[in-house]
């Protein structure tokens, strides 16, 4: 029964089996970016499993050793330290940094949203001028300069992304909330005595949730360079903890001698933006067409 | 028009205001410097001396009056480390910042554009995948590490193209190339990848399969009915990145040791010169705010619609 109702919908409209190809593809791409994520993860929990190196154990007699040397599949660093079993305790900080300032930015900025938009009147106007004066400000100076008046290290950075971020979320979720607002089922709830928190959270957040999923995720993979950028300048996460920013700033002083020190790394932290946002955008093809690029 | 951009205008000063406010107050709650300007050996009352002679021993919010006084009459304060006036510090080293801003600008058009043309118009085909999976690794590699890559390349490996600063003389242009690159890449995929988009909604229209079926040429199809309506987001995204890559190379000019104003912030943030910090973030955000304001402008005498909002 449900492949006769399939059919019919697919030769309804002659577009329609034109989409269905375009959404393989980004079916094939989101999952594999899942898989890549899905594995990081992994590699950040089971990390001391892994590898039989010591992520911070200096050996001076063994630096800056070549891919593939005495067990070192990617080298050592300047320190003896190895290369591999640092970047797979470095994805431990850019999945918690990253993940976890997603979260705080979207949660600030979905509550403002969700008031600004709800109640309108001079909340509206207030969060909605300082949503717009923070967007006229280049994001990456602006985590940049916040983390570095903060101080060093993972929180401040997480925090500094995290105020960095969150006006994205009251752009998108005051515009969603403004075109459920006065639709019949709210009216319909409203009617039936439901006060704002219930009819906030039941029925117009469901409905503006998939934007957010979407704006987070691509968030996420935003996040995660800014984090790596702003460790690699000098300011966040700090030595000798291993991070990816931090062993590209460490790198980079021996770029002359010692390639695979600066390579790798920069290579894991491509290959997870690049899978957070083949994740973001297909779901944004899955759950927001409106937002369909 | 004039009441448009005037509201505009007042709306950047506002943000700049605020900007600079919440950057001020930051540098002070934040903890005050004077320990790291002095030697470590130093006698206690001295400190106390250094400190109250900057004014760092008195309340916040009179260090805030005092600074806005000062500040309304021209003076920021002179810098931690080079005692000299931070505003001329950080204003010599804007053009600099502009030069590689507009290389980075211009080669972002010449790059982007066609290639999200070529895209859309070969939709489907293999010239169109390799366009996006470039396109999509572009959005995904931090331009810091594009710029180390760039360096392991171009200069210690083939040894073609200078490491850092900014060169005199005829040699100069070379200087250029690998902090460009690294600028270009991400704002040219943006880019590429949102007139791609655009052109595609544009040549699913009615109005196009018209021009089409009377016998048209493609490339006059292309130019005069499809491109200028498919200007406006690529219009608004590149005004965006055109902000970003005058006022924030922050990141490019440090890896390339390019004597700007992004990486003296940078410098200034690291050794806590906070004069230079508040001029630096001041003047950033005024040259990405005109920016901003250009556009926002161009684009109401682009699109009369606009300027009903």
């Amino acid at each position: 029964m449900s492949t006769s109702a399939r059919s019919s919908a697919t030769t309804s409209s002659q577009p329609r089996s034109r989409r269905r190809i375009r959404l393989r593809i980004s079916d094939i791409t989101g999952i594999a970016g899942l898989l890549v994520i899905a594995c990081l993860v992994l590699a950040a929990i089971f990390a001391p499993q892994l590898t039989s190196f010591d992520p911070e154990l200096v050996d001076f007699n063994k630096f800056l050793q070549p891919p593939g040397t005495d067990g070192h599949i990617l080298g050592t660093d300047t320190l003896g330290r190895d290369v591999l079993t640092r970047i797979v305790f470095g994805s431990r900080v850019t999945l918690i940094v990253g993940f976890l300032s997603v979260v705080f930015s979207a949660l600030f900025g979905c509550t403002l949203g969700l008031i600004a938009g709800y109640f309108g009147g001079w909340l509206d106007i207030l969060i909605t001028r300082i949503t717009d004066i923070q967007l006229s400000f280049p994001f990456i100076l602006l985590a940049l300069t916040i983390s570095a008046l903060f101080g060093d290290g993972l929180w401040n950075v997480t925090l500094s992304l995290a105020i960095a971020g969150w006006p994205v979320y009251v752009r998108v979720v005051r515009g969603g909330v403004l075109t459920v607002k006065e639709r019949e089922f709210t009216t319909a709830a409203k009617s039936l005595g439901s006060g704002s928190g219930r009819i906030l959270l039941r029925h117009i957040l469901p409905n503006v949730i998939g934007s957010i999923v979407v704006v987070a995720t691509l968030q996420v993979s935003q996040f995660i360079i800014a984090e790596a950028t702003v460790s690699f300048l000098g300011f966040g996460v700090q030595p000798p903890t291993p991070a990816w920013g931090t062993m590209l700033s460490e790198g980079r002083t021996y770029l002359y001698v010692a390639w695979w020190v600066t390579v790798f790394p920069g290579l894991a932290l491509v290959l997870t933006a690049l899978s957070m946002n083949l994740i973001g955008d297909w779901l944004r093809d899955r759950l927001d067409p409106t937002l369909q690029n | 028009m004039f009441r448009f951009f005037v509201s505009r205008l007042l709306q950047a000063l506002l943000a700049i205001f605020v900007a600079v406010s919440v950057v001020f107050v930051l540098t002070r709650v934040t903890g005050d410097p004077v320990l790291l300007f002095l030697p470590q050996d130093v006698a206690p009352r001295d400190i106390e001396e250094f400190r109250q002679r900057l004014g760092f021993d008195r309340p916040v919010y009179e260090q805030y009056l005092r600074f806005l006084w000062d500040a309304l009459q021209g003076d920021f304060g002179m810098s931690l480390r080079f005692r000299e006036p931070a505003f001329n510090l950080v204003l010599a080293r804007v053009p600099n910042t502009l030069r590689l801003g507009l290389c980075a600008l211009i080669v972002t058009a010449l790059l982007s554009i066609p290639l999200g043309i070529v895209a859309a118009v070969h939709r489907g085909k293999f010239i169109d995948r390799l366009v996006i999976t470039i396109v999509s690794i572009g959005q995904a590699v931090p331009g810091f590490w594009l710029g180390l890559i760039l360096i392991w390349m171009f200069s210690v490996r083939l040894g073609w193209l200078p490491t850092s600063g900014r060169g005199e003389g005829a040699e100069a242009w070379k200087h250029y190339i690998l902090p460009t690159l690294t600028l270009t890449a991400f704002s040219a995929s943006r880019i590429a990848r949102v007139t791609r988009t655009s052109i595609l909604e544009v040549l699913r229209l009615d109005y196009i399969r018209t021009a089409n079926s009377k016998g048209l040429a493609p490339a006059k199809v292309l130019s005069k009915h499809v491109l200028k309506n498919a200007s406006i987001p690529i219009i608004t995204v590149f005004g965006l990145d055109a902000g970003a890559l005058l006022g924030g190379a922050v990141v490019a000019e440090t890896i390339f040791a390019w004597p700007g104003m992004g990486r003296y912030l940078v410098d200034a943030l690291l050794s806590r010169d906070f004069p230079i910090v508040i001029v630096g973030v001041l003047l950033t955000s005024a040259l990405y705010l005109s920016i901003n304001l250009i556009v926002d402008v161009a684009y109401a005498w682009l699109d009369p619609r606009i300027k009903v909002a």
